[in-house]
Parts: C-alpha cells; structure tokens; sequence
C-alpha cells in the first residue's frame, strides 16, 4: 500500500439534514445546509488553498487563503467559516482572489524557512506553488532564529516553522480538551506557547493532537528526522486500552517512522494517546527475546534452542504430567492483549488438544463481572453502547473509571460532550481529573469510601423508586415485571436509603438524592464504569445494580444511554467473547449445554467435557495443594499483575511445569521452563475487539521477529500434544469462529477489510453489526432485575491496618509496564508513587517525596510518597505500573464472590515513613492449605452475594454448580470442616450438585 | 446669605489640568473668607479648552469661568465670582457661551449639567423617564421606536440600532445579554468616557431598554483599563441604582429584571472589535472572531447578544423620552439624529461638539475647533481613530455623515477628529498606521499579524529612498491584502490611513522632502 493521505474537507460535516442547492465555479453542488462552502467545494471536487483550516477543527478563518466571491455579496469572505445557503453562486478563482492569495502567501513566506527541515510535512512552500507565488518581495524582521524545544521525548516544536494558525492551539482545546497550548504576545509577536515552559514541563499530555494538526514542519515527531519521510502506510490497530483507536502504521520500507491516528477509525475518529501515538517502541526494544528457550529447573539458566525442540519438549512435559497427574492437573491462561484469533486457538488447545477446560483469561482479574453481571440481567456480556452513543447523553454516571488516565481518546470525547452542556456524576473514592479540570466540573462527586459500591448504587436507585422517578412505560415493555416487583420491594427497603448507608459511604445523603434525581430525570442518561466496579467483593452485584438502575430509568436501547463498562485492555472483549473462560464456549454459551458443544465437537472432532474448568485463582490454589501442575501462559505477567503475588508465586513454584509465551522475560518467566517469544500487534495478523464490541482488524506492519504468529505456535504445541491443529492464516481463524458463534456468524477478515470494522453482533439480522444493542428487546428477551443486597467486604480497616488501599494506573504507564517500561515514557513516571491525604502523612510524620513502608496482613513494600487531597482521609492510592515497588505485594487473595475477580481496590493497610528506598521488604508465609480455605471463603460469600431466584440453597448449589470443578465441588463437600461453612452452604451441600444441562 | 452653589467637574479631563486642586483651592479659600460655598462635583461641559471650567449658580442661571488655575482663585474671590461677577475669566451664562450654545445636545444633554450620581438630578433633567415609558411598551414596540428613530451603531460601523435588537428579540433564547462596548481605544476620542463619568446614570437606562426590548436580563459594561474613573462612576451609579429598585430582580417593580456588571478591559485595543471583546468577557484571550455567526444570534456564551457602543446605548432613553420622530428629525440622508464629534490633537479649542449630521468639517476644525493649537496652518485632518483617513484641507467641505465621508474616501468611525499642522510628515504618519497596527494586530489573520510590520518596514525604506517606486506598488498591494484579506476592521482599514496619505499627501513619500519631525 502506498502513504495513505486521508482527504481533508477542511470543515467539520454539517450535523443538518436539509439540503441545499448552490454553485460553486459553475458546479451544481447540494450539500446539507451550514456546510462551509470550502467543504462543499473540496466535496465537488473543488480545491480551494488553505492553511488554517482542517476537517477535525471548528473553523478559524485565520489564514485567509481560502477567500471567495459570492455573487450578489460584497467583499471576498473566508469559505471555511462562511456557510453555503440555497441558491449561492461562488466563485474560488478570479484574478482578485489570486491576488489576495499570492499576497498572504508572500507575506506568510516572508517569515519562512526557506528549506523546510521537515521536507514536504510542511505544506507552505506547496502552497506558495498552488497559489502561484513567484517571488517573496519583503525582506525585515522575522523569527528564524527562535530556538527549538525538544524537550518532548517524540516531537519537536520549531518556532521558525510556525504560521500561527492556531490549528495545534485548537486541537489541544477542540479534540484533546487539555488546553495546553496558547498563543503568547499578538501581533507579529503573537508565537506558540506551551503555557510559558517547555513542552515537557507544561499540561500537555503528548497526545499527538497539535503534531497532527500542524500543517507545517513546527510540530513533528523526531522519528521524522531520524528515520525519514514515510513511503506507504498500513491500517492497524492500537494494542493499549479498550478504546482501540485505528492508526496509520507510516513506514519507510519495513520501518516503522510513526503512527498516525486514522481520522476514519470508528472508535478514535482520528484522536490518539501518548501511548498508542507514541510509546510503540518496546516493539523493536533489545530486550525483546525473538528465539525459545527452554531450561530443566527455573533456578538453571536459559537455553536458546528451536522451535522445533521447544515444541516438543514442551509437549512431552505437558503429556507426562496428565499421564501422572490426571487430565485436569494441566490448564492453560489466554491473554486479553492478544488477537481473537490468537486467543480462539489458545482456548481450542486446552479444550481439544489438553482435553479439559483448564481455560481462562486475564479479563478473570478485571472485567469478569462485567460478563456475570450483564448476562445475568441483559442476556449478553457486552457493553451496549457505540463510543459515539455518548454524543447524545445528557447526563453521565461515571463509576470506579478515569477516563482521563486509562481511556484518554474516549475521555477527551467525553469532555467535549461535557463542554456542551452534558452533567457528570462521579462516584469514586478519589478526585479524579474529570471532577474538574478547565472546562469541565462535574455536578456531582460522591466520594464514597472503597468497598462500598453497591450501598451506592442501591441509595441511588432507593432514591428513583422512592421519589417516584422508575420510567414505568420502560420497565412495563421491556422487563421482567416479576423480577422488577421482588427488586422494587427490596430496594425500597429503608435499609437502602442514602440515609441509612451514609454512614458506610461517607457520602451526604443529600448528595446521593440531588445525583440519584439528576441521572434519573435526565432525557438521556449513560452509565461507564470501569475497574473501580469489577475489582471489589461485589464486583458482579454491582454490576447488577447498574444494569438494575438503567432499567429502572428507561436507559436502555438507544442512542446517549446505556451501560458502559471502560474495558482495560485492547482485547478484553474480545478475549471473553472467544470462550476463554472455563465454563463458557466461545460468544457467552454454558459449557453444559450439549447443543453447543456439538457444534464445536462437530468441527474439531474431539469431545468437549460438559463441566467448567479452574478459574486462574482456583488454580492458583489447586497448585499449591499439588493438583495442578502444569500452565501454558499467553502474555500475561501473573507474576506481577495478579494480587497477593506470594500466593502466585508459591503456585508457581509448585507446579512442575510452566510455559511463557511474551514479549520479554518478566516476573512469571522467572517461574517457566519453556519461553514461547511473542509478537508485538506490529507484527501480528488479526482482529481485537474493544470495549464497544467493534472488531478492527489488526494489520502486521513489520515482518514477525521470531519467525513465527503466535497462534501457528500455538498450533504447533496442540499438533505436539496429539491433536491436529492448522490453519492458513488468521483470517481462516476467524472463518472458524463466524462458523461456531451466531454472535460472529457475518465476520470476515474481507468483510472487515470493506467495512473498516464492525461491532457484533454481526449476522443475517445484522450484517453489517450493531452499535447500540437491546434496542428494542433484551437479547435475553426481557430485561431482569437482580436484587442486590449490599454485603461489605470482609477486608476492613482495623487497628492494624487502618487505611484502605486502592489501586489504579496513569496515563503514561499502562499495566505491568512492559511495553511503556521499555519508551521514553518512563520521563513522565518512572516509579509508583503512593498517594496519602495530608492528614494521614501528617498523624505519621510522612513528608511529601520520602519514603514510605506500605505493609497489609500478606505483605509489606517501599514506596515513594505524594501528598495529596486527591485521596480521602483513611484512603491510600498507588499503581502497579513497576516490579519494584510490588503492589500487588500488599493486595490480598479476596475476591468477587460471582468471578473471583480480585478485589484490588481494598486492601486494608498501614503506612509508616521508611529510611529505605524502594522495593519489596517481605511476603508473609502462606496458611497450610490455601485451597481449602479459598473454597470454604468462596462458598460463603456465594452464600452472602448470590441473588435470590430459587430457594436460597438452591441458588447457591445452582450457582456452584455453573462455575467450579467437579474437583472443587468435591472438596467442599467432603474436605471441609462444616462448621466454617455458613448454613445455607450446608444446605446446599445436602442438593444433588451435579450439572443439570441449562 | 443663602448657600452659595459652586460646580467643578470631577471629569478626569478636568482633572487632569488641576479641577481637584481648584475645589481644595476654593474650599480653603472660602473657608478663610468665611463664606458658605458649596462645591459640587459636575461632568465636563466638553468645552475641554477651558477646563477646570467652573460654574457658580446665580438667580440668573450657572455663570462660567475657565480656565480656572489654582493662582486665580484668590483673585476670583476678590472678584465676587462666587455671586457670578465678572473677571478675566468670566464666560457668561454657560448656556450663552457660543461654542456650547451652537451645540445640539442630545445624547449628551445632562453631560456637565447634573452631578453624575445624584438620582434626584438625574430625575429632575428627565431622567427616567424613557425607561418608564419602556416599561409599558411591548417589546415590539420599543424596537420599533428605536428603528424609526434612525439610530446607528455609533462605535464606527453605523449599524442600524434597531435591526439589530430586532435579530436579537426574535431568536429565541432564554438568555441573552446586552453588552456595551466602553473599550474606547481610538486615539483622539474620549465621548463614551465623558458621558460614563458625566451622566452614567443614562447608560444603564439605555442598557435596561434594550434588556427589555430583546428579552436580556444582564447587561455587562466592558471599559478599557485605561479609564479608571469611568469605571468607579459606573460601578457607583450601579449601586445606586440597585438600591434604587432598578436595577436587580425588578426593574421599577416591573417583572422585569435587570442586572449590570462591568467587566474591565484587558489592555488591548483589539478587544474594542465586537467579537474580540466577547472572547475577552469570556475570560479568553482578546482575538477576533469570524462571523458568520452574527453576536446578535450567537454572541456572549454562545447566547444571543446585543453589542453597541456607549453613545448608541446613551442616546436610547431620549429616544423613549422625547419619541423617535425627535430625533428623526435631525440629521441628513441616512445619517439620521445628532454625532457626538470629538475634536483633538493639534487643536485651539478641542472637546465635544454634539451637532445633527451634516456639519461640514470645516465647521468642526475651524469654526468650533479655531484651527490649529500651533497657529501654524492645518495640513491634514484624521477622521475616525487611528484607521480614518487623513484628509486635506480641500476636503473640508465634506458633510459630516457616514455616506458622505466614504464617498471623499474616509469614514466617520466613533466621530474622533484629529488636527495635524503643516509641520507634519504624512509619510511618518503613514508610517504610524502600520505601526499601529502591528502594535494591536491580535495577532489572528495573516495580512493584519504579518502585513502591518511589513506595511512599516516598506513604509520606513520608501522614506529612506530604497527602491522607492517597488516598495510603493509592494506597498500598495498590500493594501488590497490587507482591506480584503483581513478578519476585521483592524487589519482591513488600516490601509485606509496610509492610501490616503499617499493619494493626498504623495510628495511626502519622496525623501528628498526633508523629514520633519
């Protein structure tokens, strides 16, 4: 493909609908009304010479190039800020026009390089040549001696370059809404200003926005200089967060000189981060590992060998432990960073090749309650809502998410939705940016202490019912009045008014009502949530009680409503929708259910056990207690990012046999035997879905390092391991899940390729997807209300421990780190830093920058300290975005009682100054048998949490029934001591608990 | 012996040559004396010339002295000017002195006769009255007495008033703003500062017509920096009116309701372009903005906005109070009711001359203005602000309107008019324009930001004889650039200057004509 040049209309398109007739240079041209005439000219086919002006900015009119003749109209008027109206006749070309065009253009180069460093990146000197400039006749003062900032890490400002058209001022207001860039002085001193300091030193968030804008050489990124002008492009996407923006791979041969975000892209619309736009360059880091190595012991060095030798080696030591062990002591993690395809095969292996349902997936330990709870109440586990959904809200209730930080390209597009007039309620611990930072305040912060979601979220919806606010006309068509009836009666029990929960929620119930009246009152209300809802004790009721709220509210089903969950990773959707998880085949069907087995069984010819697999913490567990013995990991460092990391690494050390398949050598890999090399998404030939459920396609744009896709090598193991496993490429991948999942049944590499993306469900009914889904009936038919009692985490601030913990990442450092660890965006964080409100650094002597011991009742770690009122009294924030510090050193093994998705966001603490930098000072020693534990803590939680549709003791079998082992269910009943077990368990254990098919 | 009632203006004209000190002067003095006077703090007449002009009330009327220094004030006394005799000084009955009575003051009617805010006087000289008239009209209705009335925008484009309420009242909205536009940054201009600080009381019930009128219930008052006691007298004569009941939540104990604020200017001269000075009360940097959309349809905040300038707003209650076809009736062609001329620079007797349209110029600088400060012949007058055309003596007997002033190629503008003698380089004053310019440019647009240095640097070689016959048509052509490229009347009219100093004063541009400076 050569450089793709996406055409610029120089306008933003008209939101009208009603057209109008005019014409342009004798053209007959009908267009909506208020299009600009110059975007009705570049769509007639019409170039009228611009420089201020770009399609993605609100018109500006400062360069004046793009003047015009209306007839009947005196003067000559800029066409990109000048409407078209019905019966216009314009002309873009008379010897006036030329003239005032030549003469901006000889002033504009009068005070121009004459050799542009960037070569034509900077479009002045085409457009002195489009113009017909032919000589420059002023000569006096100018700004080519300005020196240059380069203090950015990845572009470079040159003043002399700049023609002040605003447009990186605009972007940094319009598309990023960060508004670090100014114009300083007026006049002919009037300069580009990153607010009076460098770059670096200034608010900008190196999103890209103003480099993109500049139509010049002023703002550019370095690799330009370093590596040369791009010659081709590819269509690809971003492999950060769930937003999964489209980019332009740029190269010049095979390298790859910058990422450029697609105007064209449907979730970004051409928008980008520091990490996606920038931080791409761990791809080709030295420390990437590009040849399998293969040692004995973890404590021998590691040994290069070929694929071949792994392979088998590998394989022989996976088939020698089932032969020993049993079937199930073998198991397999799929990776939310990797392609469907790469995770479809990886789940394939372990279903078919290993023969169990040892499968799951790093979304475990984040967004599996998102899956619990959406099905439960929706029928699918997705977000209902397209990005642009959020276009038409009118007030949003955002929870447990920083947009800001984690999803800054959806973030900024909620700002300027903000900006317009749309109200935000915040409900979160800290004082995220978004509860106000320029422009944007939200109406509403309900600062609630951590663990405390669901009285939250039931005061609220307490509040709807009480004060008469449900949208009966929605509830009575769409739900299931039977479910809505129990759920209304529990929620208006007192013990559910803000005012009773106050206390638990440290929020003013006041302030509870004033957000509950404003979300339920507005004509369109939309719900994002993210982490700060998953990652709790409750994570999946809470996700019920968001899903029960918007049913209640009528928020279901169109355009600016919705339930929005902010997923993590780039494939966290997607990771989910291809079966990863234990008990459920691919696209959220039971793995008890015969029909669907028998479609997969049919294809890959192998017989598929009906009963779910271990989740990761089970098998944590199961290790330690010796049952489970063997691990293949697709990237993820669990070692690192899973909580209670001492738990994880004595699970590690027990089993006999772990396979890494990564980037580089990480924490977990200090635990393998076998290193699988990975590919980077530069290299790789798939499809990731995002937090939308839309599906791009993700192009390789440099040749693979190791030689190899992942899933060929994943194929490979399955063929070592006796079942034959091969296809041609990715898109024979995809063919195969389009074929066994009627959610995927129209997905097609080709399709994909036509249509740029596509969100499913994609089929007969919708073939060319769906943006907003339930619109008009629940994909489980009717909408269920779930009942969702508030239980508070049993990890409470003590004596001890008085603090609460929370857990979070920035915009600069994604994750584990891997990837951004190993950029220059290390210059922006290069350690976690623990965040304390003054009060508590105050009561023990903690100064702002030293050092501080962070110690919970599993582990005890140094970190730097941040004095800070953006955490509460009583709570303490940091990421875990580095090894060194450990985080998850000091988060516990507690869990969601639906998912066992960790419960990062409360971990009772203490904190005390420390005259030692940072790193990890202990883990405490394991209880005798974790597992046994683990189960009787799971059982009873269950017991707890679950929401009641049967008799109590039923639900709970029912529930165990769907997601534990028969192993698991084995133990509980026959290893555990039942006096520890709460009576409902008991109860429970008395059922017949074996699968009945769904 | 009943009181003895003394005006000295507090009007910062006046002040500036020495009326505080005279007031100490007088008080002191008549202290001493013994006597019982009473001094009153007035506007400024306008007669500027005669400033700290002093006014005693007699049975007769107010007798005038001026120009009145500290050191004549003994000599006054001695005199028995305070019992309005006579002395050196002695003007006659202000209303008799030939300057002011030749005058037709409308707008400026109680300007120097009231003390500013005094709301008994201002009540007393008809204050009031238009707006209590207003506030039995319907909307419509008062729109429609401003568009009889001829009114014109009198910040310099000579907008019709009453179109533009009408845009404002009929696009809907449930808020909308009036903003008056007090950046009077032209130099040779200073009405809107005299009648701010000599009748404040007027402007805020023009605002609080046109509030009515168009259905806005907050009027903001953007004065420039540079005028400090215009901004206290405003901020005084809000107050007053609050606790008034006229301004704040019922205006007279209507339903309506109207509140003003002002908004101090951000130091640029730029911010007196209407959209710039929305961005600045915005709280955003001072720069021009593109219209389409009209400020009347999407102005402040995005809301709809009547702007007009402290004159147009000031002259609506005469309008309310005395009827449309009052004012109708002055004037000439479409420069209908009376201009408030300011009269400066090199000029024997300068101030305010409010007349009916019409006036030749030659009225304004010789008769009123008694040509030049210097004695020296007049050689170009600078009609309009910094971006008027200078024109020359055989011009003087244009009518002074909008129509005829762009037919002899200059403009009204905010009716300032700027004296030059003959010692003056038009090449230099040329030179000045660009200069101007590039010093105010906002900086937005390419041929104001880049074109006004360039347009100096030419000017600066032709005058050093530099290629002098390239650099004038290189000169020229930016013109064109600069009048029909530009974003607003910055960059566009400040060719205006320099073309006409080249068309009428050419052989200045030669620099074998020796420079005086």
């Amino acid at each position: 493909m050569t450089l793709l040049i996406e055409p610029d209309y120089g306008t933003p398109a008209s939101k009208k609908f009603d057209l109008v007739h005019v014409e342009i240079d004798g053209i007959e041209v009908e267009i909506p009304a208020d299009t600009s005439i110059m975007r009705a000219s570049a769509i007639a086919g019409i170039s009228i010479p611009k420089l201020c002006a770009t399609d993605r900015l609100k018109a500006f009119g400062s360069c004046r190039l793009c003047v015009v003749e209306i007839e009947g109209r005196n003067g000559t008027p800029s066409s990109c800020t000048t409407p078209v109206a019905d019966g216009m006749k314009i002309s873009t070309n008379s010897e006036r026009i030329d003239r005032i065009r030549q003469g901006v253009m000889e002033l504009y180069m009068s005070d121009h390089p004459e050799v542009c460093a960037a070569g034509d990146e900077c479009e002045m000197h085409g457009v002195a040549k489009q113009v017909g400039l032919s000589q420059v006749r002023y000569s006096g003062s100018t700004h080519l001696d300005l020196p240059k900032d380069e203090s950015n890490p990845y572009f470079t400002f040159d003043s002399t370059e700049c023609i002040i058209c605003n447009r990186c001022v605009r972007a940094c207001d319009e598309v990023q809404g960060t508004f670090a860039l100014t114009i300083e002085n007026r006049g002919f001193e009037a300069r580009v200003s990153s607010s009076g300091t460098s770059f670096m030193e200034s608010e900008c968030v190196s999103c890209g926005a103003c480099v993109q804008a500049c139509p010049t050489g002023a703002l550019t990124e370095k690799t330009l200089y370093t590596i040369g002008t791009p010659t081709r492009s590819v269509i690809t996407t971003c492999a950060y967060c769930g937003v999964g923006c489209s980019f332009k791979a740029e190269m010049k041969g095979d390298e790859l000189v910058r990422m450029v975000p697609l105007k064209d892209g449907g979730a970004n619309e051409g928008h980008s981060c520091v990490k996606g736009r920038f931080a791409w360059g761990y791809a080709t880091h030295e420390d990437r590992i590009t040849e399998p190595m293969i040692r004995e012991a973890i404590t021998d060095p590691w040994k290069a060998v070929s694929w071949q030798e792994a392979i088998e080696y590998a394989a022989s030591k996976l088939m020698a432990i089932q032969s020993k062990h049993g079937v199930d002591s073998i198991g397999g993690i799929t990776s939310s960073r990797c392609t469907n395809e790469e995770v479809y095969v990886v789940q394939k292996m372990v279903r078919a090749a290993m023969g169990n349902n040892n499968v799951d997936t790093c979304a475990r330990v984040c967004h599996s309650p998102t899956g619990y709870g959406l099905n439960q109440t929706f029928g699918t586990s997705a977000g209902t809502q397209d990005f642009e959904s959020v276009e038409h809200s009118d007030v949003i209730l955002l929870i447990g998410a920083n947009p800001t930080a984690a999803h800054p390209v959806f973030a900024s597009r909620m700002k300027q939705v903000l900006r317009r007039g749309a109200q935000l309620i915040i409900v979160d611990p800290r004082t995220i940016e978004l509860v106000r930072t320029p422009h944007v305040e939200a109406t509403h912060h309900l600062a609630l202490m951590p663990g405390t979601n669901v009285a939250i979220i039931n005061a609220l919806a307490h509040v709807v019912a009480e004060e008469g606010l449900i949208d009966r006309a929605f509830v009575n068509e769409r739900c299931d009045l039977e479910s809505f009836a129990r759920w209304e009666e529990f929620i208006r029990l007192p013990e559910n008014s803000p005012e009773a929960l106050e206390g638990a929620t440290r929020v003013p119930a006041m302030k509870v009502r004033e957000a509950a009246r404003l979300f339920a009152s507005a004509p369109n209300g939309a719900i994002y949530y993210g982490l700060g809802v998953t990652e709790h004790s409750q994570g999946s009721t809470m996700v019920m009680g968001i899903a029960n709220l918007a049913m209640a509210t009528g928020n279901i089903g169109r355009p600016g409503v919705g339930v929005n969950p902010l997923r993590g990773q780039n494939n966290v959707q997607g990771s989910c929708d291809m079966g990863s998880f234990p008990h459920e085949l691919p696209g959220y069907r039971h793995i008890s259910n015969p029909k669907t087995r028998e479609i997969f069984e049919n294809i890959w010819g192998r017989k598929i056990r009906p009963e779910p697999g271990l989740r990761i913490p089970n098998m944590f567990d199961a290790a330690i207690s010796g049952e489970f013995k063997g691990l293949y990991i697709q990237g993820e460092d669990i070692a690192q990012s899973d909580p209670n990391i001492s738990h994880v690494h004595a699970a590690l050390r027990a089993m006999e046999f772990v396979i890494v398949q990564d980037l580089f050598l990480n924490e977990t890999s200090k635990f393998a035997h076998v290193f699988l090399p990975g590919t980077s998404f530069l290299e790789k030939d798939g499809t990731f879905t995002n937090a939308e459920r839309r599906i791009n396609r993700v192009r390789p744009v440099i040749p693979s390092k190791t030689g190899k896709s992942e899933w060929e090598v994943t194929c490979d193991l399955s063929r070592a391991l006796g079942y034959e496993m091969d296809y041609p490429n990715g898109a024979a991948i995809m063919d195969e899940i389009a074929a066994t999942t009627p959610t995927f049944s129209g997905v097609s590499f080709a399709k994909l390729d036509e249509l740029g993306s596509i969100q499913w469900p994609c089929n007969e009914a919708n073939p060319v997807g769906t943006p907003v889904m339930h619109v008009d009936h629940f994909v489980r038919g009717e909408g269920r209300f779930m009942e969702t009692p508030y239980v508070p985490t049993e990890e409470k601030a003590s004596r001890k421990f008085p603090l609460l913990l929370t857990t979070g990442r920035i915009l600069s450092q994604y994750n584990v780190g891997a990837q951004t660890r190993r950029t220059p965006n290390n210059l922006w964080h290069s350690e976690d830093i623990l965040d304390i409100h003054e009060s508590d650094a105050l009561l023990r002597g903690i100064s702002d920058g030293g050092w501080v011991r962070l110690s919970s009742r599993v582990g005890e770690t140094v970190l730097k300290a941040r004095i800070t009122d953006e955490v509460p009294a009583g709570v303490v924030y940091t990421t875990f975005h580095f090894p060194e510090s450990g985080a998850n050193v000091i988060t516990t093994e507690y869990s969601d009682w639906a998912t066992n998705c960790p419960e990062y966001k409360v971990t009772a603490v203490e904190i005390a100054p420390s005259v030692r930098g940072p790193g990890v000072l202990s883990e405490h020693i394991q209880s005798d048998d974790a597992e046994l534990e683990s189960l009787i803590r799971m059982a009873n939680q269950i017991a707890a949490n679950v929401p009641l549709t049967a008799a109590p003791e039923h639900a709970v079998a029912h529930h165990i029934v769907q997601f534990w082992t028969p192993a698991m269910r084995a133990r509980l009943r026959n290893d555990v001591d039942r006096s520890k077990l709460s009576p409902i368990v008991v109860q429970a254990l008395q059922l017949d608990l074996t699968p009945q098919p769904v | 012996m009943s009181e003895i009632r003394i005006y000295v203006p507090k009007d910062s004209a006046a002040r500036s040559v020495g009326a505080d000190e005279v007031v100490a002067a007088i008080e002191r003095e008549s202290a001493e004396r013994g006597l019982s006077i009473t001094t009153l703090r007035n506007g400024s007449r306008g007669a500027l010339w005669l400033e700290p002009m002093i006014e005693v009330e007699t049975p007769a009327g107010r007798v005038a002295y001026g120009p009145v220094q500290v050191s004549e004030i003994p000599s006054l006394f001695d005199a028995g000017f305070h019992l309005g005799s006579e002395h050196h000084l002695y003007l006659g009955r202000t209303e008799d002195i030939p300057w002011l009575a030749r005058q037709d003051r409308f707008t400026f009617a109680r300007v120097g006769l009231i003390v500013p805010l005094s709301m008994a006087e201002y009540q007393n000289h008809g204050g009031l009255v238009g707006l209590r008239r207003a506030l039995k009209m319907s909307p419509e209705a008062i729109v429609g007495e401003v568009t009889d009335s001829g009114l014109r925008g009198r910040g310099g484009a000579g907008f019709p008033a009453g179109i533009k309420w009408r845009t404002v009242l009929s696009t809907p909205g449930e808020q909308k703003y009036i903003c008056c536009n007090a950046d009077e940054g032209d130099s040779g201009t200073f009405a809107d500062r005299m009648l701010m600080e000599g009748d404040p009381f007027t402007l805020l019930e023009g605002m609080t017509i046109a509030g009515i009128a168009v259905g806005a219930n907050e009027g903001i008052i953007y004065i420039r920096s540079e005028y400090p006691d215009a901004i206290a007298t405003m901020s005084d004569a809000i107050e007053i009116a609050e606790e008034f009941g006229w301004l704040g939540s019922s205006v007279l104990g209507s339903a309506h309701q109207f509140k003003i604020r002002i908004r101090k200017g951000g130091g640029s001269y730029v911010c007196g372009e209407e959209t710039a000075m929305l961005e600045s009360i915005e709280g955003k940097r001072g720069i021009v903005r593109s219209k389409p959309p009209l400020p009347a349809i999407e102005g402040l905040f995005g809301k709809p906005t009547v702007i007009n300038n402290v004159l147009t707003l000031a002259t609506v209650p005469g309008i309310l109070s005395e009827g449309a076809s009052a004012y109708a009736s002055k004037g000439v062609g479409r420069s209908i009711g009376t201009q408030v001329f300011q009269l400066a620079g090199n000029i024997a007797r300068g101030g305010i001359v409010e007349t009916a349209f019409g006036v030749t110029l030659d009225t304004l600088v010789n008769d009123f203005g008694g040509g030049t400060y210097s004695k020296r012949p007049v050689r170009a007058v600078q009609v309009g602000g910094p971006l008027g055309a200078y024109l020359p003596v055989s011009s003087f007997d244009v009518s002074m309107d909008y129509e005829s002033l762009i037919a002899v190629g200059g403009m009204l503008g905010h009716g300032g008019i700027v004296l030059f003698d003959d010692s003056v380089n038009m090449a230099v004053q040329a030179k000045f324009a660009m200069e101007f310019c590039a010093i105010e440019s906002c900086g937005k647009c390419t041929p104001c930001r880049l074109g006004s240095t360039r347009g100096a640097e030419t000017i600066e070689k032709i005058m050093i004889g530099e290629n002098v016959q390239g650099n004038m048509k290189l000169l020229l052509d930016l013109c064109e650039v600069m009048t029909d490229g530009s974003l607003c009347a910055m960059g566009g009219l400040t060719p205006l200057p320099v073309r006409s100093a080249v068309l009428h004063f050419g052989e200045d541009f030669d620099k074998r004509r020796e420079v005086k400076q």
